[in-house]
């Protein structure tokens, strides 16, 4: 289970350097190749080792998802004896799973469009106008990615109390939109920046006016850079836990899948409902692994992008 | 381009603007101001200076958490960019050349979707699995298997001493995929006749690895410690749902962020609770700022 056993040799057990960095790094052609040899098949080891590490957590839940609460105690490493989808059912209605998942569902795509509208908004105005304390702007929004969220949690907390917004749905698009727009201010103004101007002047030629050059011309022109930072944003709020918990504790119904899937992990023990738990955690993960299935190419260049230039 | 620009730019503006600076930049100030009261929530805040900080000095779940935090900023750090460069190399330049193009070993794609997988779900969604996974009797995968061969189960999250690293290990599980993916990005901009001629002078695969994607990735491993060390910091949806009672057994667990939540939401010390903030965010921006300081060499031209 250790991949560290894997890992290649630490610097000092590298062949000393030798002055002329031409010099060959072995005597003969017979020692390199046995040693490529042996690195790719260690490496070969190590990869598949880590891929049935990364599978099987997983895998191991969908098919406990199917057992009832005997067989997961009993053979937790056997294939189900039948099929129950009567525990998909219990979590479904019963624990809620299903109302926990379409309200992640409303949140997330509320506030994805609203972060995103704004997010380019914003960073559209920021990289293309010059005006009177652009800067400022640029960097009091920017600076938003330094601070931890849990230092203004308290805070936060009173805010959304005061505005009449805790435990609402409302309250919690709100400020995940706020608390994504420093990222998403910060890549798209970068992106916008990169755009040719020859564009607009041509549109502004023609008389299209300031918001419709945005719309109909910056806007289909950013869509690489948009769709990355939505798929970051999606990802990100999609697995928010800690801001939910603060701003909704109070209101069950609304809860998203996060708190509900770490409450009904808490209650399964109470009720010994262990396959229900399974179902639940499934019927959480598989969409996941479904989207990102097909999704994963512009998943993986969205989530890196900001980070490679 | 003149024309209507003001009303457009502050148009554009007004609403972000202020929705930012209600939601994240208005609590932050404030809660630098609140970390000097003895607020609980009912009566009006009372000031109180710096009480709240020199009680934290004393505090010992405190300094468990902030020791707590300087094994993950290790750690974390350590053990998962290790794996994922070693994995990145093999994927990205570990096989064999063919006509000046570099290739990866065999099955690379398939290796890279895998590993991310973990990355798309929720830390809470994991820390739940991994309760199952790590469950002290036969219901759990580890276990279940170990006590078939007639050993000991493991007590993964109830042993103090090993609590700790069984959370570090869900955390690293979960990462490597995307740093793997990170270091891959980096690896594919690095030139592939620099690899032909250093192999034509007789560089090793490990030499390779060394003398030149490691140095050729400087940057992109930079950008990897300031990500890790700040998910160092955090933590706090994986330890308030996998560890035993939020930070459990006995605070052998526990971060800061949970110990603001506790404070704050179990307790109603906001006051303290806000001091345990304006730290963290110390803290943070002290790691920050070192590791780029430290870790600030002479990128190298390609």
């Amino acid at each position: 289970m250790n991949p560290q056993s894997t890992l290649p040799p630490t610097p000092a057990a590298l062949p000393p350097k030798t002055g002329d960095p031409s010099a060959p790094a072995g005597p003969g052609s017979k020692g390199p190749r046995s040693e490529v040899k042996l690195f790719s098949g260690l490496g070969h080891v190590a990869l598949a080792v880590w891929a049935v590490i990364v599978i099987v957590p997983i895998l191991w839940t969908f098919l406990a998802a199917f057992k009832n609460t005997s067989e997961i105690f009993s053979s937790p490493w056997t294939l189900p004896a039948e099929l129950r989808w009567e525990n998909f059912g219990r979590a479904w209605t019963k624990a809620h799973v299903g109302r926990y998942f379409l309200n992640s569902v409303i949140v997330v795509s509320c506030s994805t469009f609203l972060t995103m509208l704004l997010g380019s908004m914003a960073a559209y105005v920021l990289a293309r106008y010059k005006f009177w304390g652009n800067r400022a702007v640029y960097f009091l929004f920017v600076s938003g990615l330094a601070f931890p969220v849990f230092l203004a949690l308290v805070p936060l907390f009173f805010v959304v109390k005061n505005l009449g917004l805790l435990d609402t749905h409302t309250g919690v698009v709100l400020v995940y939109t706020a608390y994504s727009l420093p990222f998403t201010v910060f890549f798209l103004a970068a992106f916008f920046k990169t755009l040719p101007s020859s564009v607009a002047e041509a549109g502004m030629i023609d008389g299209c006016g300031h918001s419709r050059l945005f719309f109909q011309v910056m806007m289909p022109m950013a869509k690489p850079g948009l769709i990355s930072v939505a798929i970051f944003n999606i990802i990100g709020q999609w697995a928010q836990y800690q801001l939910p918990l603060v701003l909704l504790s109070n209101a069950k119904d609304k809860w998203v899948l996060t708190q509900g899937i770490a409450d009904i992990s808490v209650n399964a023990g109470y009720e010994a409902d262990w396959s229900g738990l399974f179902a639940a955690l499934t019927i959480a993960i598989l969409p996941m692994i479904i989207v990102y299935a097909v999704f994963q190419r512009q998943i993986q260049a969205g989530l890196t992008s900001g980070a490679v230039k | 381009m003149r024309h209507g620009k003001y009303p457009f730019v502050i148009g554009f503006l007004f609403a972000p603007v202020a929705l930012y600076v209600t939601f994240v930049i208005w609590p932050y100030a404030q809660a630098f101001q609140i970390s000097m009261t003895n607020w609980r929530g009912l009566s009006a805040p009372q000031w109180v200076g710096f009480d709240n900080y020199r009680r934290l000095l004393d505090d010992g779940a405190f300094w468990k958490a902030v020791q707590h935090h300087g094994v993950l900023l290790l750690a974390l750090p350590l053990i998962t960019i290790a794996i994922a460069l070693f994995f990145a190399f093999l994927l990205n330049v570990g096989g064999k050349s063919s006509g000046g193009q570099r290739q990866g070993v065999w099955g690379a794609k398939f290796y890279r979707v895998v590993f991310f997988f973990p990355q798309v779900l929720a830390v809470a969604i994991i820390a739940v699995l991994f309760q199952m996974v790590y469950r002290p009797n036969e219901s759990g995968l580890i276990n279940g298997v170990l006590m078939k061969f007639g050993l000991e189960p493991v007590l993964f999250l109830v042993k103090p001493n090993l609590a700790l690293w069984s959370i570090i290990a869900v955390l690293v599980w979960q990462a490597v995929g995307f740093y793997v993916v990170l270091f891959s990005a980096g690896m594919a901009s690095i030139p592939g006749e620099i690899y032909e001629a250093a192999e034509m002078d007789g560089a090793t695969k490990v030499t390779l690895f060394f003398r030149v994607t490691l140095p050729l990735l400087w940057d992109t491993l930079q950008v990897a410690w300031v990500y890790l060390g700040i998910a160092a910091f955090d933590a706090f949806a994986i330890v308030a749902v996998l560890s035993v009672d939020g930070g459990g057994p006995d605070g052998a667990t526990t971060v800061l962020a949970m110990e603001i939540y506790r404070n704050a939401f179990v307790y109603s010390k906001y006051g303290y609770a806000s001091a345990m903030g304006v730290a963290l965010f110390f803290l943070t921006l002290t790691f920050a700022a070192l590791t780029l300081r430290l870790t600030k060499r002479e990128s190298v031209e390609y």
